[in-house]
């Protein structure tokens, strides 16, 4: 019907590397959080499925890419969001173990555990009396 | 407003209540949206299409289970029913806040009749897709023609 109203989701605007389907690239919905020794990234990426998500870390960035299947038929009579391909990245100024980053997808949320690296742990330090 | 009733209520919502009703007055009750749909309340965005012998409604619902999700037909009119339950934890300590938690509903009037028997919803990784199959009399009929063949 209205079509100034299609895109509601926030588009990805400087994506550097050209893609090879066309279509839209959208910017998922985050919230990073910390939770003791880790960093926690959960991306809202709804229509994806396990396989098509794509995670990297290098160099303290994180990136998210996630592809999404065309799923609607035509003939619409109200389109206020478009469906495709989620893609977000992130700089990461914490000391992250890359080895160890976990990540599990459910129901179109997409959680990454980044546990801090030993060295950026907090740690206390015992100050001795001296007798 | 004259006959103001004394309320305990705090200022701020009582003119926020009074903001929503000029609103709803104004951009149409029967939540289709009016024209601004995500700007006054909480509402996620929907898509809605024609699929000949049915309805298809979709919302993107991510991190939300069956049972949060509450769907009524009634009177022509589709009502979705949300709650994404915050699942903030003792110890985290947000950086960045995103993701939409809460209630939230979202009513749409559907535009031709359907059977309200048949409805069917369907979440799938975070999409939720509701068919609502046309009712008899609004599905598309081919009508032949006929008369009388006079053998002209």
């Amino acid at each position: 019907m209205n079509n100034e109203a299609t895109i509601t989701k926030p588009t990805v605007v400087d994506e550097t590397t050209e893609r090879t389907r066309t279509g839209c690239c959208y910017r998922p919905n985050v919230d990073i959080l910390e939770r003791g020794d880790e960093l926690m990234v959960i991306a809202d990426v709804p229509g994806a499925k396990n396989d098509s998500i794509d995670i990297h870390f290098e160099e303290g960035v994180l990136e998210i890419r996630a592809a999404v299947e065309p799923r609607h038929g035509n003939g619409f009579l109200r389109q206020e969001y478009g469906v495709g391909d989620y893609y977000r990245t992130f700089q990461v100024s914490e000391a992250i173990d890359a080895s160890k980053i976990s990540a599990e997808y459910s129901d179109g949320v997409l959680t990454l555990h980044l546990p801090k690296s030993e060295a950026a742990k907090p740690r206390k330090i015992n100050v001795q009396a001296s007798a | 407003m004259v006959f103001g009733y004394q309320t305990s209520r705090n200022p701020l919502n009582q003119l926020r209540d009074e903001m929503d009703r000029l609103f709803t007055g104004f951009l149409g009750s029967v939540g289709d949206g009016g024209f601004m749909p995500n700007m006054f309340r909480n509402q996620p965005p929907v898509n809605v299409w024609d699929r000949t012998d049915a309805i298809m409604v979709e919302m993107e619902l991510p991190g939300v289970k069956n049972d949060q999700i509450d769907i009524s037909v009634t009177g022509g009119e589709l009502t979705i029913k949300v709650n994404r339950p915050d699942e903030t934890q003792q110890g985290m300590v947000f950086h960045r806040r995103e993701r939409p938690v809460g209630a939230f509903h979202r009513s749409l009037r559907l535009p031709v009749e359907v059977d309200s028997n048949r409805v069917e919803a369907e979440l799938r990784n975070g999409v939720l897709t509701i068919t609502l199959p046309k009712a008899e009399s609004a599905k598309p009929r081919k009508i032949n023609v006929t008369g009388a063949d006079q053998g002209v």
